[in-house]
This record gives C-alpha cells, structure tokens and sequence, in this order.
C-alpha cells in the first residue's frame, strides 16, 4: 500500500504546476487546462484523505468537483471560442477591454 | 344637525377644494356659485345646530360635545376630532359664518375684474374651515389646528398679489411674527397636558377649577400657562409687542383686510382668553398683564392712527386698538363684556373695511387720503354706511359699539387695584378713536376732491358689494341693543346669555349698592357719549371748519408728528434689534459657518475621501487576467501562512471550519 504522504505530494505537486502554468502561460486554452490540473490535483488529495481515513465523505466529494468542473469546461470552452472568434486570437494579454 | 357639526366646517373645506382643483378653468360665474353656496349652506346649517343646540341645552344644562374621531394616542394622551357647542361658541360660530358669508358675497363684486379670482375664493374658503375648527375644538390640539391653518390662510390671502414684493414681504412678516405667539401658545399646551394629563376643554377646566389659586405676583402653574396662552393670543390678535405684522397685512385685497383682519381671525386670540376663562380667573397676574398689554396697545395704536393717511392702514391700526379693548376687559374680568366687543367689533369694523373697500374701488384703487375727498355726495350707500359704522365704532349710541365700549370700560373702573388708570387710558382712547374715526370720513367724504376729476371716474359698487354693506350697518346699529335694557334698569340679556359659560351672574348686592352701581354706569355712559362728541367736534374742526390748521398742527409739534407718522419707529427698532441681529447670525453662522463649512465640508469630505483612496487602489484593477490571478495566489499563501505560523489565528481559523 502506498503511503497517503506520497499521494498528498503528488497533489501539492501537480496544484503548484497548475498554478505555475496559471500564471505564466498566455494562451487562453493552456490557462483553462491549468484550472483542471489544479481541480483534479485537490481531487487527488481528496480521495488519498479519504481513503487514509476509511471515510467516504472525501469521495462524494470529488464526484462533485468533477461535476462541477464538467460544466465549467462546457461554459469555459464556450468562452474561448467566442474570444477566438472575436479577437482572432487566444492570447490573454491581448484580451485587455477591462484595461484602464 | 348638532350630530353632524363636522358638516359645519367641511362645506367650506370642500368649496375650498373644488375651486381649487377645478376652478381654474371655470369661468367666474362657476367659482363665485361654488364659494358663495359653500359658506352658504355652512351658515345655514350653522344656524340649524344652534337652534339644536338651545333644545339640547333646555334640557341637560350642559354644553354639547361630540367626539368624531381620534386623531393622536399616544400613552394617556388623546386628543380627538371633538367638536363642541356651548355659548361662547353660538356667537364665535355665528360671527365667523355669518359675517364670513356677507363678506364672501361682497368679494364677489370686489374680486370681479382681479385675476386668479379661483384662487381668491379657494383660500378664503379655506380660512374658513380652519377658523370654525378654531371655534368649534373642543380640545387645544384641535383648537391649534386651526389656528394654524387661519394663520396659513391668512399668509396665503395677504401675499395673494404675490408679484408684488411688498404683498409677498408682508405675508412672511404675518406668518414669522405669528410663529413667535405661537411657540408660547405651544409651550402652554405642554405646560398645561403636564400639570393635568389632559387638552381636552372639559377635563382640564374641571381639573384646573380645584387647582389652588396663585395669589397676585406668584408665578405657578397656571400663572405661567395663561402667561404663554396669552404670548400666542397677542400674536394672532396683533397685541403689543407683537402688533407689527397687522399694519403690513392690508397688503392683502380688502375683502381679506375685513373677514381676517377685522372681523374674525385677530379675535382668535382673545376667543382663546375667553375659552381658557377658568385658567385666567385663578391667575391675577396674567389678568393683569392681559389688561395692561390690552390697555397700552389700545391707547399705542390710536395714536398711530391719528396721522395716517393710508384709509386702510388707519383701519388697521384701529383693529390693534379694539383688540386691546378686548384683552382689557378679559383683563379685568369681564369676559362677557369682552365677548361684547368682539361681536359688535366683527360688525361695524367688517363694515368699515368693506365700504372703505368700496371707496378705493370706486376710486379705482387709490387709498391715500390725502387724495379724495367730497366723495359723500357721489357714492351715497357708501358714505351712508360707513357713517353708521364709524358712529358705532366712536361710541355713539344707539349704536352697538357704544354699549360694548361702554360696558369694557365700566368693568375697567370698577376692577380693583389701577381700576382708574386703566379707565382714563380707556376713555382717552375712546377720544382718540372718534377723532380718528371722522378724520377719516370728513377727508374722505366731505369738503373739495383733491383727485383730478378728469382722469379718477368715481362709480358707485354693485349690489353685490352693497348689500353686505347695507346688512352689516343694519347689524352696527342693533348689535348692541342685547344690552340695552340694562339702563333701563332690565336685564342684560347678553350677559345672561353666556352666563352658562362664564359663570354665575355677580352676585346680587343689596338694591342700594346696585343703584349705585346702576347710576354710576350712567353717568359712564353719558361721559363716554361726550368724549365720543368732543372726538366728532375736533375732527370737525380741524378738517372742515379750518383745512389747513392740521398742517400746521403738524410743523408745530413736528417731532411728535414725525414719530406718529413713523409709528414710534418700532418696525425699526425690531430690524436694528431682532431682524439684523438674526441675519447676520444666520449668514455668518448658520450658513457659512455650520452649513457651508460643517455639514457640506463633511459630506463633501467623505465624497472626496472616497474618491482619493479609489483613485489610488483602482491600479490593481489592471484589466489584466493573470495579475488576478498571482492577487488570488498571493491572497491563498497570506490566508495559509496566518494559519500556519500565527498560532491564535490558526486556532480560530481552523475552530471555524471545523
């Protein structure tokens, strides 16, 4: 069996890319894929809990994250497609209308 | 009727309404049905409650009363729409719907070719829905009501030519100065509710009838009630110190000058003396000031009077002088007397206002005197009834005003302690008002005109303003005659009248102290008839037998003349010592200081405040997505570094998520 250490820093591991990726990249999509890395690195800590715990509590609740991140892509992806036809481009820095 | 006495003042508030409402677009025919049938009916079912009111009177001795609705409870306090009928009231109620009828008629014929004429008529309809509440409360919080809204009609009705400056001045002056008598009026209600939890008339007079009496000079309870009662009465009855806005007030059209100014609204004041009876009978100090405010303003404003040459401002200042007859004699206990006055007073002076209407209408609008003259072979009806109010008003019998006059001054002797100095004062001012009084008609009715005949077309007034004229001399000549058979050793049957009210007749002395008194009276009479008659012969003499001497007169006693004609400078020294005062605190002070400065410093402070401390956080809303972003991630590793490292919060914070 493998240690719940090992999968808790798996986790920390892949949210810090994920943050990492967040910040730095430019492209829209890689932003958006980021936000799923970071989704699914809690989803892992989660189940790791829950499993280190004998409770199913950490379960149900990743089956919610997923539920909810399915539907965020729905949206999100809706999103970008009307930036990219829009702006002809997908590069966040250029998304800037908000700018003072 | 008597049930339904709140049908007495809502017909007028309802012709008010109307013609407010609509009036504007009707034609004058429309406005002038609306208002006359309104005040109409009201004096007609007026008359229909009081004839209710005597068999209800037959049977239970006791004044009606009525409680409509409550209008205010709060903790024991109530105070109701009750309305109430006893004596005192049949002859307010009388006057006010009666004269105010006549004068609605007449002012039909005076307003005819004025513009806003629906307006005219709204306001005046609505002083007279307040003065009945006046009259008919049975309550001081009822009864303050009205007096407000006469207050506010009046305001309305003397700035009605509100384009001129000088109207629209005046009214403000009427409505502050009044405020002033009002405040006391104020604090003697909360005075009065705080001594015997009540307003109501009949509670609080029977409460206060057991209150101890305050002996002369002690200033209790009541003393100080009926003082402030009396601040307000002096307010709205033009009494010294506060007299000042009345002068002003003829600014307002003439048929106002009569039904507010003469007749009934100026007599709300010494109504309230009159009502509070029981309040002022168990404080002879407040009598006494009564009777000398009362006795200085009737003599003060006579000799204002004397030199004006304004014809309604000498009205005026004769209306200050009656009212302080009045105050006299509630002064000195004689509250059916005053009650007397204020009666004949509504008639003959009413009478005064309207035929000197009539007379700067026939002159088309002019009021100086010094400018008429030999009108009396020209407009007859005119002159006819002025010369029957002008002898009632001098005290000429049979006319009313010399038995009321008569009456006040024969209470005013027989008071005790300065009974004669208030009876000399009294009796000079009678002279002063007969000489007045002919002064008046003999510049304005007899000898040469001094207009220029060519351009003034003298006409005389419609039926419609005569009429009133003739009805009210009729009533100048028998008003008095309630009194009449008390020479003839009979009864005074107005007296008798509101004994139910004032209480007990005297008590009946023996028959030789009564002939005494009886005969002493007479000679009163006969004293006052010829101060009137010297009154008439020095008018005569100076302004038709020698013209010119009053110019001459004039030079001679020049500083007297100049302080009369500038009516002993008190709007003056009221500027220099209230009104300058005050604007300079308010300018420097209240507006420049505490407003400019304080209110909108700090509202503009924290606009300003606000906009600083936006204008420098509103960079980190740079618009760019990934600087949220590193704030997110930043805010994150704060939030978790707290939890982490800070021992206290870290407790906290995760005592909370658990």
């Amino acid at each position: 069996m493998v240690p719940t250490n090992y999968y808790v820093i798996l986790s920390a591991i892949l949210f810090g890319l994920g943050v990492f990726a967040f910040i730095f990249k430019r492209n829209v999509i890689t932003i958006f894929m980021s936000i799923e890395l970071m989704l699914n690195a809690v989803n892992l800590a989660f189940v790791a809990f829950s499993q280190a715990l004998g409770k199913l509590d950490g379960q149900v609740f990743v089956l919610f994250v997923i539920v909810v991140a399915a539907a965020e892509a729905a949206v999100g992806l809706g999103i970008i497609i009307l930036i990219a036809r829009n702006r002809q481009t997908l590069n966040v820095e250029r998304v800037d209308l908000l700018k003072l | 009727m008597l049930e339904y006495l709140w049908i007495v003042p809502l017909l007028p508030l309802l012709g008010s309404a109307i013609n407010g409402l609509f009036g504007a677009n009707w034609p004058n025919k429309y406005v002038t049905a609306t208002a006359i049938s309104s005040t109409g009916l009201s004096f007609l079912s007026t008359l229909e409650a009081v004839r209710e009111f005597f068999d209800y009177f037959g049977q239970s001795h006791q004044p009606f009363r009525k409680e409509f609705f409550t209008w205010i409870t709060a903790g024991d306090f109530r105070a109701g729409f009750d309305l109430q009928m006893d004596q005192l009231t049949v002859v307010m109620v009388l006057v006010v719907t009666g004269v105010g009828w006549l004068i609605h008629i007449y002012a039909t014929g005076y307003m005819a070719h004025e513009g806003g004429y629906y307006r005219f008529f709204s306001y005046l309809n609505l002083f007279m829905f307040f003065m009945l509440i006046l009259v008919l409360a049975a309550n001081y919080a009822l009864l303050f009501v009205g007096w407000e809204g006469v207050g506010l009609s009046s305001y309305l009705l003397i700035g009605f030519y509100f384009l001129r400056e000088s109207a629209s001045d005046a009214g403000k002056k009427a409505f502050i100065v009044n405020r002033i008598g009002d405040f006391g009026f104020m604090l003697g209600m909360f005075l009065l509710f705080r001594a015997f939890g009540t307003l109501d008339f009949t509670q609080l007079f029977a409460k206060a009838d057991l209150w101890p009496k305050d002996a002369m000079g002690q200033f209790g309870t009541l003393t100080i009630a009926c003082l402030l009662l009396f601040m307000g009465a002096t307010g709205k009855s033009a009494q010294l110190p506060l007299y000042v806005w009345l002068p002003d007030a003829m600014e307002g059209p003439t048929p106002v000058s009569a039904l507010i100014h003469a007749a009934t609204m100026v007599t709300a004041g010494v109504y309230v003396v009159e009502r509070s009876h029981i309040l002022f009978t168990h404080s002879p100090t407040a009598m006494l000031v009564a009777a000398i405010v009362g006795c200085a303003t009737a003599f003060f404003a006579a000799t204002i009077g004397l030199v004006q040459t304004d014809i309604k401002k000498v009205l005026a200042y004769s209306t200050v002088s009656q009212l302080g007859y009045m105050f006299l004699a509630c002064g000195v206990g004689a509250f059916t007397a005053g009650m007397f006055h204020l009666m004949t007073h509504a008639f003959f002076k009413a009478l005064l206002f309207l035929a000197a209407g009539s007379v700067i209408h026939a002159m088309g609008g002019e009021q100086d005197m010094n400018k008429m003259g030999g009108l009396g072979k020209k407009i007859r009806s005119t002159y006819w009834t002025m010369l029957m109010a002008t002898l009632a008003i001098a005290g000429f019998p049979p006319f009313a005003g010399f038995f009321s006059k008569d009456a006040i001054l024969f209470s005013a002797l027989q008071s005790a302690g300065g009974g004669r100095i208030l009876y000399g004062l009294g009796l000079f001012t009678a002279l002063l008002t007969a000489f007045y009084m002919f002064r008046v008609i003999f510049l304005t009715f007899t000898g040469k005109p001094r207009y220029d005949e060519k351009k003034v077309h003298v006409h005389e007034s419609p039926w419609s303003m005569l009429g009133p004229l003739v009805v009210l001399a009729v009533l100048s000549l028998v008003g008095g005659w309630f009194a009449l058979p008390t020479f003839f050793h009979g009864p005074d049957y107005f007296a008798n009248f509101l004994t139910p009210v004032f209480g007990g007749a005297p008590e009946a002395a023996d028959a030789g102290a009564e002939a005494a008194a009886h005969a002493l009276e007479l000679i009163l009479a006969g004293v006052a008839f010829g101060t009137g008659l010297l009154g008439l012969a020095v008018a005569y003499w100076l302004y038709v037998s020698n013209p010119r001497k009053p110019d001459e007169l004039a030079k001679s006693m020049k500083p007297t003349y100049t302080m009369l004609l500038n009516k002993y400078y008190v709007d003056e020294l009221y500027t220099a010592a209230v009104v300058r005062p005050l604007l300079w605190l308010s300018t420097n002070v209240f507006w420049k200081g505490v407003d400019v400065t304080g209110i909108d410093g700090t509202v503009n402070g924290i606009a300003h405040g606000t906009t600083a401390i936006g204008d420098s956080v509103r960079h980190s809303q740079s618009g760019n997505t990934r600087s949220y972003a590193v704030w997110v991630v930043a805010g994150a590793i704060v939030v978790l570094a707290v939890i982490f490292f800070w021992s206290g919060a870290s407790k906290t914070v995760l005592g909370l998520v658990r």
